[in-house]
């Protein structure tokens, strides 16, 4: 490359740098914390002076007052998020299937009163869903997480099944039924696996929203041993001189895999999701 | 046997119709449920404790109420359009087709990708006025004092604008890249033929075609601003002395004080600025919806 090439695209590189630096420096920052030694988190540096493995030591043998229960709260998150995902699948199925393949009267209504779900805040929902779950009777217990990820996870599934499923060609139903075929036949055997990649976006959708989700773990859920892994990363900053080592060993841990799971099924993410979301 | 079979396909018809009809029902009835139990009820329930007249009238008479409300109409303003506006200069950048610009595209995702809890504390602990990286490397290089950064009204709340932007901002460059990317090439094309410079590209032709897809961002954006609790409450906690809360953490301020009906009348404040949102909103999706 020439000099007068690179001076050319000299903005271009400057804003990529820009671009990583802005990006990276928090997580970088996050990672240098994460392996100093404990005594040595304070220290301000750009750099660590010594590299250790000691707090993911500690966090993995539960060997510190904040961190003893980490192994039930990894246990926790997961369970949640997982039924979470199964649960938004069987609701939205169940609903996008009645909506658009079945052609429920009322359809419409449903789809509208989802979308207008979808768009409210959940930090809004907070309060009042707190209130009834302890009516229910599930405060601090996993199906209160459970239930209030679905109730925010299913409006956006049931909307983004609907434009999908808008795509498969209702010829295909016509001529299952005409073969003889039952609804659930139909479910089963042609719009499951016409849908199937909608599904894989809604499923991981529905399990990062779970597994990410701070507010509501940490209104709902009160005992160690309840608590999912982002709302015991809160309880750090309760203490004044929390260990912050520990804290972003902790956070590294519990971000990586979504993190992940967000990369893995990327071209899903992208492709189901985002072009959906904001279209014209 | 042809008697037979012309006596089952008089009846199919109908009884299919009732048959599809009670399993439409049955399929459509645990989205009901769950949205009847945790949408309908809750709303109803937060309506009618939050709806007197006594838990407004605390409300307003709480000084931190004003303070908030500046508060949220800073957030919001600022933060939206900051964010939207450099996320479509950034989509002019990651549409470039070299490969280190691809590269950089799918580091830049991370901050969406990862959940939002270690970094809003990482950058928390960065902006720790004593033994915080920014301060630390501002004595060091510069000789400067940094400032109480998270100690103080406008720099803490600056910080979680930040924090926000830092968070959505690949998401929204990737919404825009996707509308800069449906432009088709022949216009730049000719454009450049006749001679057309950068801004002319962008004012005629970038510009009308992602006009729709920015306004609705725009709005979007808005209400999940409106709507973002993590980046203040994790950053600041509302501190110091309740300066930096905004309507998100404020509902939730007043629920761990006991005091839940002012939570609800907290939340209901915030519906005049959603709600004509959502409604708009909701024409133009449900308009692509049917398309």
């Amino acid at each position: 490359m020439t000099a007068t090439r690179f001076l050319e695209r000299l903005p271009l590189y400057l804003v990529g740098l820009a671009v990583a630096l802005w990006t990276l420096l928090p997580i970088y920052h996050l990672l240098m914390i994460a392996l100093s030694p404990p005594d040595k988190a304070v220290a301000g540096d750009l750099f660590p002076e010594t590299v250790t493995l000691q707090n993911f030591v500690t966090i993995l043998g539960s060997k510190h007052n904040l961190v003893q229960h980490f192994w039930t709260q990894i246990w926790n998150s997961t369970l949640i998020a997982v039924v979470t995902a199964l649960l938004t699948l069987v609701v939205g199925v169940g609903a996008n299937f009645s909506i658009s393949r079945l052609r429920i009267p009322g359809g419409r209504l449903i789809t509208n009163i989802a979308l207008l779900t979808y768009l409210i805040p959940a930090a809004f929902l907070a309060i009042p869903m707190y209130r009834t779950m302890g009516q229910y009777g599930f405060l601090d217990n996993p199906w209160s997480m459970i239930f209030a990820m679905v109730t925010l996870a299913a409006p956006y599934a049931i909307w983004v099944m609907n434009q999908a499923s808008a795509k498969l060609p209702v010829e295909l139903d016509e001529a299952a039924r005409i073969d003889g075929a039952t609804p659930l036949q139909i479910l089963r055997f042609v719009y499951l696996p016409l849908m199937a990649p909608t599904l894989v976006a809604i499923g991981i959708y529905a399990l990062l929203l779970a597994w990410n989700e701070y507010l509501y773990a940490f209104l709902m859920l009160s005992t160690e041993r309840q608590l999912t892994l982002a709302p015991a990363l809160g309880i750090f900053l309760a203490f004044d001189d929390a260990p912050w080592a520990l804290m972003m060993a902790a956070g590294a841990l519990y971000a990586l895999p979504p993190t992940i799971v967000y990369y893995m099924f990327r071209r899903y993410m992208v492709g189901g999701l985002t072009a959906g979301a904001v279209k014209g | 046997m042809t008697a037979v079979a012309i006596d089952t396909a008089e009846i199919t018809p109908r009884r299919r119709m009732s048959e599809e009809r009670f399993w439409a029902i049955v399929l459509i009835a645990p989205y009901v449920l769950v949205f009847a139990l945790f949408v309908v009820y809750p709303v109803l329930y937060g309506f009618w404790l939050g709806a007197g007249a006594s838990s407004f009238r605390k409300l307003f008479q709480d000084p931190i109420f004003v303070t908030t409300l500046w508060n949220t109409a800073i957030f919001v303003l600022i933060a939206v359009n900051l964010k939207m506006v450099v996320a479509l200069g950034l989509s002019a950048f990651f549409i470039l087709e070299y490969r280190w610009v691809r590269w950089l595209s799918v580091i830049f995702i991370i901050a969406w990708a990862m959940p939002s809890i270690p970094t809003i504390l990482s950058i928390r602990w960065m902006f720790n006025p004593e033994w915080g990286l920014i301060n630390n490397l501002l004595f060091k290089w510069f000789q400067i004092e940094g400032p109480g950064w998270l100690t103080e009204r406008h720099y803490g709340l600056g910080l979680a604008i930040l924090v926000h932007i830092w968070k959505s901002l690949p998401f929204w460059t990737l919404i825009l890249l996707a509308a800069r990317l449906a432009i088709p090439k022949d216009l730049y094309e000719s454009a450049d033929v006749d001679g057309a410079t950068r801004w002319q590209r962008f004012r005629f032709i970038s510009w009308p075609a992602m006009r729709a897809v920015y306004m609705t961002s725009v709005l979007l954006s808005s209400i999940w601003t409106l709507g973002d609790f993590n980046s203040v409450y994790l950053l600041t906690g509302g501190g110091p002395n309740d300066s930096t809360q905004v309507l998100a953490t404020l509902g939730v301020r007043y629920l761990r004080i006991d005091q839940i009906d002012v939570g609800m009348a907290a939340v209901i404040c915030a519906l005049p600025a959603i709600l004509p949102m959502v409604f708009f909103l909701m024409k133009r999706l449900s308009r692509t919806d049917e398309q």
